[in-house]
This record gives C-alpha cells, sequence and structure tokens, in this order.
C-alpha cells in the first residue's frame, strides 16, 4: 500500500514537471512537425515515389517511435537532473523500495511520452494520415509497449551516467543512429544485407515495423509476422525492466 | 538506559582511506547532539551511515532501536533529514514538495493537511506554500526542508550542515527553530557542523571529529573549562610590577607578559576582575586596557586536533589560541 502510494506520487511529481515545461512541450510537437510536413513533403516529391507508398503515410509510424524515444531519452534526463541537484537524495532515503522509485520513475516518463506521441497522432488525423478508430484503438497499446523500453534505455543511461555533459554525447549517439536506423525513413527490406544487420539490432526497428503495420494495414509487408513483432517488443521491454531495476537498486 | 543512537566501532573505509574509524557514539533521547570537525573529517559519512545511506565497513549502529544494516527502512521511518545540500524539487511549490514528502513516508492522508500547515507555521513559511520552489531564497529553502523533515514525526532528525552558506539572519531564524522544535517535539537532534558558534549555541553535548575520530566529547561548556579557564588581558604601565603583584596576591593561575601586555590565566574573569582593578589601583600601577576573553570552542577544537577549523573565525581566534596552549 505505501509502496504504492510512493509509485503514485513519483508518477505525480513527473506529471506536474511534465506540465510545468511548457517550452519542452512546444517543442515536441514542432518537431513532428516539421518532420511530418516539410521532410515528408520535399522528399516524398522527390523519392518517396520509390517506396511505393504515400511518403508521408510511410513516415507518419517512424515520426510517431521518434516522438516517444526522444521524449523517453530527454526525459531520463530528469535522472540525472535529479542526482545533481539532490533531490534523489530525498527519494532514496524515503522508505520505499527502489523498485517502486524504478517504477515511479518509469510511469511518470511513460506517460509523459504517451501524451506527446498521442499530439502526435491527432497531428496525423490534421495533415490527412487516414486514420481510423479501429487504427487508433490498436495503435494505442502498441504505443504503451513501445514506450516501456524506450523509457528504460533512458534510465538506465541516466542511472549510469552522472552529469549531463554526458547526456549531450548519448542524445548523439544513441538517438540519433537509432532513429536513423530503424526504418523510420526508409524500407529496410531494399537495403544491402550488410547494413540490414545494424537495423536488426535496432530496437527500433521493430517498434516501427509493428506501428506501421497497424497504421498502413495490410499494404505494408513487416520484417516478420505481427505477432513476432509484439513478442520482441515485450522480450525487450522485459530485459530493459530488469536491468533498469537492478540499476536503481545500486544506486547511491 | 537505551540510547536513542548507539555505535560500536563503527566503521567505513572507501578503498584504503578510512573515512570513520571506530566511532563509539551514545546520544541519548532529547538532546541537542553535535558532530563538529573540519571538512573531510567524517561527519558526513558517520550521518550517512546513520541514515542508511552508507554501509558500514564494519561495526554496528542503532538508531532508535533498529540496526542501520539489518533494518534499513525501520531505521528511514524513524528518521528525518536535512541534507547539506539543497533536496527539494524546484519545479514544485513548497505544498507540493511536503506533500510529495508526506505520500512517500506513508503519513496517514486524513493526517497530511493538518501536518504540513503546522510545520508551514513552524518555519513561517505559510504565505509561501504554493509558490514555486525557485521563488524562494536560499534560507527559505532550508527553513522548508526542515519543515519537510518533521512531516513523519521523526525520532531523530538529523541536521546536516544546517545553516552553510546562509546570511547571519537566516542564521538565527533557523536557530531559533531547533531550538523551538526540541522543546515542543518528542525528538532527538544531530547536527553536524564547522561553526563553532552554532555547536556552542545549540548542542547540549558536542563530539569533536578528528580523521575519523572522535578526538573529544562533552558539553560545550566543559570543554572549554578543560582548557583551563578564561584569559584577563592588561596592558599597565609598570607591567613588571603588575605581574608580580598578581603572583602574590594569588589572582591568576598562571600570569606571562606578551607583547607588553599581562596575560593572566584565571578561573571566572568576571569575579576576579574588580580585584584585578584594585589591586592595581593600591599599588598605584596605571591600567591602559583591559580585555576579557571566554575559552572558545574554536581554541577548544584547536587544543584536541592541532588544527583551526577552516573558517575565518577559527583563523582570527588562532594565534590567543596558540599562546594558551603553551
Amino acid at each position: 500500500m505505501s509502496e504504492l502510494r510512493g509509485i503514485y506520487t513519483l508518477w505525480k511529481r513527473e506529471m506536474l514537471r511534465f506540465i510545468r515545461e511548457r517550452t519542452r512541450l512546444v517543442s515536441s510537437v514542432v518537431t513532428p512537425i516539421l518532420w511530418l510536413v516539410i521532410f515528408g513533403t520535399g522528399l516524398g516529391l522527390s523519392l518517396g515515389k520509390q517506396t511505393g507508398f504515400n511518403y508521408q503515410q510511410f513516415i507518419f509510424p517512424g515520426i510517431i517511435a521518434q516522438t516517444l524515444l526522444f521524449t523517453a531519452m530527454f526525459m531520463g534526463i530528469s535522472v540525472i537532473w535529479d542526482k545533481q541537484f539532490g533531490f534523489m537524495k530525498e527519494i532514496l532515503v524515503a522508505p520505499i523500495s527502489r523498485l517502486s522509485i524504478f517504477i515511479g520513475k518509469m510511469l511518470g516518463v511513460g506517460t509523459s511520452s504517451m501524451v506527446q506521441a498521442i499530439i502526435v497522432l491527432g497531428l496525423g488525423f490534421l495533415i490527412g494520415i487516414p486514420l481510423t478508430i479501429p487504427m487508433i484503438a490498436e495503435a494505442l497499446p502498441m504505443m504503451v509497449l513501445i514506450a516501456v523500453g524506450l523509457v528504460c534505455i533512458g534510465l538506465i543511461i541516466a542511472s549510469i551516467l552522472n552529469s549531463l555533459e554526458n547526456f549531450g554525447a548519448i542524445v548523439t549517439f544513441v538517438n540519433m543512429p537509432m532513429f536513423f536506423l530503424s526504418g523510420a525513413l526508409f524500407p529496410v527490406a531494399t537495403l544491402p544485407a550488410w547494413l540490414k544487420w545494424v537495423f536488426y539490432i535496432n530496437p527500433l526497428t521493430y517498434d516501427v515495423d509493428a506501428m506501421r503495420a497497424i497504421i498502413m494495414g495490410s499494404s505494408w509487408t513487416t520484417i516478420f509476422p505481427f505477432w513476432q513483432l509484439v513478442l520482441i517488443i515485450v522480450v525487450f521491454d522485459v530485459v530493459m525492466i530488469a536491468i533498469g531495476s537492478y540499476l536503481f537498486a545500486r544506486t547511491k | 538506559m537505551t540510547y536513542i543512537i548507539e555505535t560500536k566501532d563503527l566503521t567505513k573505509k572507501f578503498g584504503s582511506l578510512t573515512a570513520v574509524d571506530s566511532l563509539n557514539l551514545k546520544v541519548e533521547k532529547g538532546e541537542i547532539f553535535g558532530l563538529l570537525g573540519p571538512n573531510g573529517a567524517g561527519k558526513s559519512t558517520t550521518l550517512s551511515m546513520l541514515c542508511t545511506i552508507l554501509r558500514p565497513t564494519s561495526g554496528t549502529a542503532f538508531v532508535n532501536g533498529f540496526d542501520v544494516a539489518k533494518n534499513p527502512s525501520q531505521v528511514r521511518k524513524s528518521i528525518g533529514i536535512v541534507f547539506q545540500d539543497p533536496s527539494i524539487d524546484d519545479k514544485l511549490t513548497g505544498r507540493e514538495n511536503l506533500e510529495m514528502h508526506a505520500d512517500l513516508y506513508g503519513v496517514p492522508k486524513d493526517q497530511v493537511k493538518e501536518r504540513i500547515d503546522n510545520v508551514l507555521k513552524l518555519v513561517e513559511l505559510e504565505d509561501r506554500a504554493n509558490d514555486y520552489m525557485n521563488t524562494y531564497s536560499s534560507g527559505m529553502r532550508r527553513r522548508l526542508e526542515i519543515a519537510r523533515s518533521l512531516i513523519h514525526y521523526p525520532k531523530v532528525l538529523f541536521l546536516d550542515e544546517p545553516t552553510i552558506g546562509l546570511d547571519p539572519q537566516s542564521r538565527d531564524h533557523i536557530w531559533s527553530y531547533i531550538r523551538e522544535l526540541i522543546k515542543r517535539e518528542d525528538i532527538t537532534i544531530i547536527l553536524t557542523t564547522h561553526y563553532m558558534e552554532e555547536a556552542d549555541k545549540l548542542c547540549g553535548r558536542i563530539a569533536i571529529i578528528d580523521h575519523g575520530k572522535i578526538v573529544a566529547m562533552d558539553t560545550p561548556k566543559k570543554l572549554k573549562e578543560e582548557l583551563g579557564g578564561d584569559t584577563i588581558t592588561v596592558k599597565t604601565k609598570n607591567n613588571d610590577l603588575f605581574l608580580r603583584k598578581i603572583m602574590e596576591a594569588g589572582l591568576a593561575k598562571a600570569a606571562v607578559i606578551v607583547n607588553d601586555e599581562v596575560k593572566m590565566t584565571v578561573d571566572g574573569a568576571h569575579t576576579l576582575l574588580p580585584g584585578i582593578i584594585n589591586l592595581a589601583l593600591e599599588n598605584k600601577i596605571f591600567i591602559d586596557s583591559i580585555s576579557l576573553q571566554e575559552p572558545q570552542l574554536d581554541d577548544v577544537f584547536l587544543h584536541f586536533t592541532g588544527r583551526a577549523l577552516r573558517d575565518a573565525k577559527g583563523k582570527e581566534l588562532s594565534p590567543m589560541a596558540r599562546a594558551r596552549r603553551h
């Protein structure tokens, strides 16, 4: 009971901080618009035809995955901030288990990521992506599954690092490569074999693929059967939660 | 007699460095106990072990009857901590910070509001409760942290350098809250400080820690007395004669001429002063100046550690203290 209350209050804190950081909210909406409208239109006109799809519709699932990834990673920063500005101590000496602290953080960052991704989903509707209610009903739980793993990556990295400078490097060396090597912007199937490997070890590849299967329907051929994609994502989530809670338990 | 805090040979090693070395401490209920020492003496490490943040390398420590190594969650429920570094969330309001603390410590929900109002009143921050923390001054933040540490009714309150970096006015404020607390609540306070004045004014007992060991432990008064009383410094037109008369009259325990002044070590300077002045008048010795110095904790510290504390006041007083040691 008291553990649940602890988790709830840690989640609530993340929410309050999320709502109050307006600039981040605005920028997180503007970035996907830039990708979808400018990149989507520009590249769509020149290269998009080769994908054989409406290019905006093609990159839209990728942009949703990107939003989840970036938000999850950036909000992972909050653990470093908490460590640097001492708030972590207040949580660590409280009579609440480290696992609960990890879960509270994960739910908080996860909810924030979901809110942003849902905003992007709404944007998709505005720019004319053909979204249906059953599609959204399928996309939302999938987004939750995706968010869990990505949030854990952010929290794991932040629990290993101690300063914000390092986090900048992580964003450059983790966020960007993960996004570009995920098939969010171009199909993986037509790539040469040596490059495909890099995509296959990137968890975001499966996230993008699964989202695309939902939003583009039967016109999209997935890398693996859909149920296998879901299995991969779930297994990844479980492994990340295990590593994350282990690392949090060791946090001083 | 059971103690609220009891340590036996408490030791913490970081690699080859022994930060806390076989510490034996007994603190009674209701005390304000000070851990005094220069930076790096092992105060904060000791506190961290008592708060279950660090695990002892060896030895045991009991807080409120619970073993810090075996029963950390019970210890955590029994204690409140104000860290040396700020540990509040800037993006939240004062009240939100307090509510969060109440949730983390499982304060009964129907009591949360009342307790928060009470602690806010204690530190006089009722008017600012709904403002964001980043609008608070550092003194106000510290006060809010003290308020926060009291919400779950801790049996022991740890204050790690509670007034470090604060202006004198804020410091006075916080001292008065601490005194108020010990009067009103059933609480024991352990504070670390390297301000002598703070230890002297607040603490019933102090332990002087140096290199991870306790070098002296007693009431501030007794520690000062151990140095051998007050010093009276008199400058006269005939120091040699005055010194001889003082010794003949047996007024001082010791007296020497230093820098054209007669320095006397006495018990109870205030009562002896008229006699000393009379003695000078009787012998027609003209007095230029008199100054009176009670021993300071700085001197006690210097006496036991051979080092001055690293703050301005310690340095200022150290020549005086050095003279007294010989």
